[in-house]
């Protein structure tokens, strides 16, 4: 993981816009993304927060219409540059999604899949067993590697995607509200997860929980919709002011449960 | 009471309200009731009628005297008896025809017996009766046989026998069989299969995932379900005119070496069928395709696949058992279909089995309505038979695709 040029973040953006159509969902977000750290965005419902994090591995691309105008720089490559195939770019930022949502396969075709695409050559038991443990799930699921993964609860089924993830050895893990349809001992054991994953990588969560976002996160980015109904970050700090000395009274108002 | 402005009924009115609610609920009711009433009554009565012509009695003599070719009882004649009887009877050239299409010594006594009914004693049905007849009127039936026919014998049977699906087509509806039909069915439903299904599981593929929404795949959307609503005699004309005109070196097999045969082949009638049913084919692996949620395709992407990869490991077999439901329910549409094959040129009446997909053909809805066509009773007795044949292979694939559905329903 060597960035010459910009050594301590693993990504950033430079005045993006996502439009869907001729409406811009996000305006104007110029952010830096700090390596090994979880940056946690938050805001109301439908001010581009998803929108904002599908971005970075390109997945609006599947969104008809939609398009980008800004940067989004990763080792200080243009993720949206004509050179850039975004199958590259979802190699090396990996996503976990709202819901758990494992292929219909067994638990290890779950691991595997993925690195087999992609060309893995090396022992793909001891990579099964390494993400598996990595995602913290190896020890319930050892015994269990050819039964399918819609067996698993669905804190589990979350967990096997994490592991799924981490497989391909990405540099980013983008997650969509990893917890939000899960029970809260499941959504204590993600989020524990969490915290050893970002030893290793770096994570941006989206979240609607505010609790979650002071609980896991490093930094926070708030973001909040504007008179034209096009969101923005408005606000982009170490989590611990955003939450106790915010600057935007906007922010304030969110975080401590006035309005949201 | 409420003191303020209250604008609902209360109490008696209430109830009276009530209870007109439920009047008009009964009324509804008993609507929906009556039409499910109505359809079982007509598939019912479909049912009846054709099993009240597949059995019955039926009255026939022989021309000839089974004494003068043997002593034997006939029910006890062996197979080297009828072989030797035959051979002594029948002039050389009819001998030979025979020999020619099936060698004698190979076949079966039940066949060696119906050639020796059919073409030494002669049997002569006089004429049929219905099973409801038969079963009210047993005692009117014999004396009526026995005034108007003293010769004739009087027999209850059914016309549906092991043998009349394994017999060729006959002139004489007693050794008529449906054997050629369906083994033309088959060819028929095989080549329209291997046509249709790769082709619209492609469309259905590309239409689903790779196609922009524009104007122009809107266009062809449309099309397509309106093409799957085309009265089938238009797929007719459209064989006619390509697969046995235009292609006629094609499907008659001539560039291939066969020379005794035109455009009017199984192929061609296959392949009609397949362009039939390639829109409902298509419409179906659509709705299968629609149906793997897109959680797992964006699972797939989330791990660096390409489309091609999602498509052929993720959503191609998840919707493989919806595709093939579907495409079973349309290939028993094309079983059933008699109008193009009438157009495309089916062979009314044909007694060798098709060999190859060069070959003459007949199909079972043909062979069905050529024999209710005929005036003798006999033969609509033998075409009830055909249609319980027919229905059962509908029944069969159907019962397939239902299998298939509830095997592989999956819970995402």
């Amino acid at each position: 993981m060597q960035n010459t040029q910009t050594p301590e973040y693993a990504i950033e953006t430079k005045s993006l816009f996502i439009f869907y159509g001729s409406f811009a969902a996000v305006s104007e977000v110029t952010m830096k993304i700090e390596k090994q750290k979880i940056t946690a965005i938050i805001g109301p419902s439908g001010c581009g927060k998803s929108t904002l994090l599908r971005a970075f591995n390109r997945m609006n691309d599947f969104v008809p219409s939609s398009y980008v105008t800004g940067e989004i720089l990763m080792q200080g490559q243009n993720l949206y540059g004509k050179e850039i195939d975004p199958v590259e770019v979802r190699r090396k930022i990996g996503m976990v999604f709202q819901k758990p949502n494992p292929f219909p396969k067994s638990i290890y075709e779950n691991i595997s899949w993925g690195a087999k695409i992609n060309g893995f050559k090396g022992n793909m038991d001891e990579l099964v067993e390494q993400s598996l443990r990595s995602a913290a799930l190896w020890d319930e699921v050892k015994d269990l590697l050819k039964k399918s993964a819609y067996e698993l609860s669905g804190g589990q089924q979350q967990r096997l995607c994490i592991a799924r993830t981490i497989a391909i050895q990405p540099e980013i893990i983008l997650m969509d509200e990893p917890a939000s349809a899960l029970d809260p001992i499941s959504t204590l054991r993600i989020e524990e997860l969490m915290q050893e994953l970002k030893k290793n990588y770096t994570i941006i969560i989206v979240t609607h929980n505010m609790q979650q976002a002071a609980r896991v996160s490093d930094y926070t980015a708030m973001m909040m919709i504007d008179d034209n109904r096009s969101g923005g970050v408005i606000e982009f700090d170490k989590t611990q002011t955003i939450f106790t000395r915010p600057k935007d009274k906007r922010t304030e108002d969110y975080v401590t449960g006035r309005f949201g | 009471m409420n003191p303020t402005h209250n604008h609902f009924p209360e109490g008696p009115s209430f109830r009276s309200t009530l209870n007109t609610r439920y009047r008009v609920a009964s009324v509804w009711q008993a609507l929906f009731f009556s039409a499910l009433l109505i359809a079982i009554i007509s598939l019912t009565a479909l049912i009846y009628d054709v099993v009240d012509g597949a059995f019955g009695y039926v009255a026939y003599d022989y021309k000839k005297d089974p004494a003068t070719f043997t002593s034997t009882p006939l029910e006890d004649l062996t197979k080297e008896e009828l072989l030797t009887t035959l051979q002594a009877n029948l002039s050389s050239g009819a001998y030979n025809k025979l020999n020619n299409e099936k060698a004698m010594e190979t076949r079966l006594r039940g066949e060696l017996y119906t050639l020796f009914l059919e073409r030494l004693i002669q049997l002569d049905i006089k004429k049929t009766w219905s099973f409801t007849e038969s079963i009210m009127r047993a005692g009117a039936i014999r004396t009526e046989a026995a005034e108007k026919y003293p010769d004739a014998k009087l027999e209850f049977r059914s016309w549906l026998t092991p043998q009349f699906l394994t017999s060729p087509m006959s002139s004489k509806a007693e050794f008529a069989g449906v054997r050629t039909a369906i083994l033309g069915s088959l060819w028929l439903v095989g080549i329209a299969l291997l046509f249709a299904l790769p082709l619209g599981t492609g469309a259905a593929i590309y239409l689903q995932e790779y196609a922009p929404k524009n104007w122009l795949t809107g266009i062809i959307q449309m099309n397509i379900n309106n093409l799957a609503g085309v009265p089938s005699i238009v797929y007719g004309m459209l064989g006619l005119a390509i697969f046995v005109r235009v292609l006629a070196p094609l499907t008659s097999g001539s560039m291939f070496g066969v020379t005794d045969t035109n455009g009017r082949t199984v192929l061609s009638a296959g392949l009609t069928m397949g362009i039939l049913i390639l829109p409902l084919i298509i419409i179906n692996a659509q709705e299968a395709i629609k149906a793997v949620p897109d959680s797992l395709r964006q699972a797939a992407y989330g791990v660096g696949a390409t489309k091609w990869q999602t498509v052929w490991h993720h959503i191609l077999p998840n919707s493989i058992a919806g595709i093939l439901t579907g495409s079973i329910l349309a290939l028993s549409r094309a079983l059933g279909e008699t109008a193009p094959l009438i157009v495309v040129g089916a062979s009314t009446f044909i007694s060798v089995d098709p060999r190859g997909p060069f070959s003459k053909f007949t199909a079972l809805p043909i062979q069905i309505y050529q024999w209710t066509t005929r005036a003798q009773s006999e033969f609509h007795a033998i075409a009830a038979g055909a249609i319980i044949v027919l229905l059962v292979l509908l029944l069969t694939l159907n019962a397939t695709a239902i299998l298939l559905r509830n095997r592989f329903q999956r819970k995402y």
